[in-house]
């Protein structure tokens, strides 16, 4: 190859990278991902040990309200959930800000304050209708809520990221449809998109972009 | 030897500027710190290449305060965007047609 080429190659190049750098939150870790998921399997494990073990007939409770949810009740479930979100979003800050000092970048710079806002929007969103359809008893309906609007917060929020986050969006989204269809089911789909897709989503996107940094 | 006329934009022939360029095309605005973090700069080197392209009528410039603090931030005007498409469409050829 001869020098001029390999100057035009390399300006190309540049172009490339920061075009990426300073439009893209890169600091996102697979291991992120992977964690995250184990927290939210273990939620569900943890969650379906109670119902077997605590609770005699959750379904029935669903369905026609014959054992009226208690606050104990509640409070399990919200506990459990408030757990396996805390720590993911724990872990997920200690990877990142892992990954943006290996790479020389500020952990908290404008692409990752547009992300969060882009994610909080429909995230919040979710988050409220789905406490409303709690305290309202329309209990089925909470795991296809949360797994669309999180698809949903994903998807949208995919160009301001890795474009494959948008895969996993469309996973998501596509779960939270199926698991509206089949009520009564919504822990284990749940368990499924918060625990095996990011499981999934997590190692495919460490072997693809972290193996060799590290 | 052979000089192959070519219409390489000499304003991109820089680093600086073609890294402000490139931020620039894919933000709807980009302020002068986060140029400057992103392009590991110092204030006058950044502001040096910013008044070259803005010369050249290819960076818009825009000053305004938020609450006390003057903030300016830069985006690319159409006649840049032209001029930096031709650019990269050059170089591709250049590197194809070899």
């Amino acid at each position: 190859m001869q020098p001029e080429d390999t100057k035009h190659l390399e300006a190309l190049n540049e172009i490339r990278t920061m075009m990426r750098k300073s439009s893209r939150f890169l600091s996102l870790s697979g291991l992120s991902g992977i964690f995250a998921g184990i927290y939210a399997l273990s939620g569900y494990a943890i969650a379906v040990w109670y119902i077997r073990n605590r609770l005699t007939g959750l379904r029935s409770a669903i369905y026609e309200s014959a054992e009226p949810f208690t606050l104990e009740v509640f409070g399990f479930f919200i506990l459990d959930a408030i757990l396996i979100l805390g720590l993911s979003l724990l872990t997920a800050y200690y990877f990142s800000s892992r990954k943006a000092k290996k790479n020389n970048l500020k952990l908290l710079d404008y692409t990752a304050w547009r992300l969060f806002w882009q994610m909080a929007v429909p995230l919040t969103t979710g988050g409220i209708l789905s406490l409303a359809l709690l305290l309202n008893m329309h209990l089925a309906f909470i795991a296809p809520t949360m797994l669309c609007f999180y698809g949903v917060a994903l998807f949208s929020a995919s160009k301001l990221t890795y474009d494959d986050v948008k895969y996993l969006g469309i996973a998501q989204i596509l779960l939270g449809i199926v698991s509206a269809f089949d009520l009564g089911n919504g822990l284990f789909y749940w368990a499924i998109g918060f625990g095996l897709f990011h499981v999934i989503y997590g190692t495919v996107m460490w072997f693809k972009y972290e193996r060799n940094v590290e | 030897m052979n000089f192959k006329i070519h219409n390489l934009n000499k304003v991109f022939d820089n680093r600086v500027r073609l890294g402000i360029m490139s931020a620039l095309m894919v933000n709807d605005s980009v302020d002068f710190n986060t140029l400057k973090e992103l392009l590991d700069l110092t204030d006058g080197n950044l502001a040096s290449h910013i008044s070259a392209l803005e010369k050249e009528g290819y960076v818009h410039v825009k000053k305004e305060f938020v609450g006390k603090k003057p903030l300016t931030s830069y985006s690319t005007t159409k006649i840049g965007t032209k001029a930096f498409n031709e650019h990269l469409d050059t170089l591709e050829k250049l590197i194809k047609n070899r």
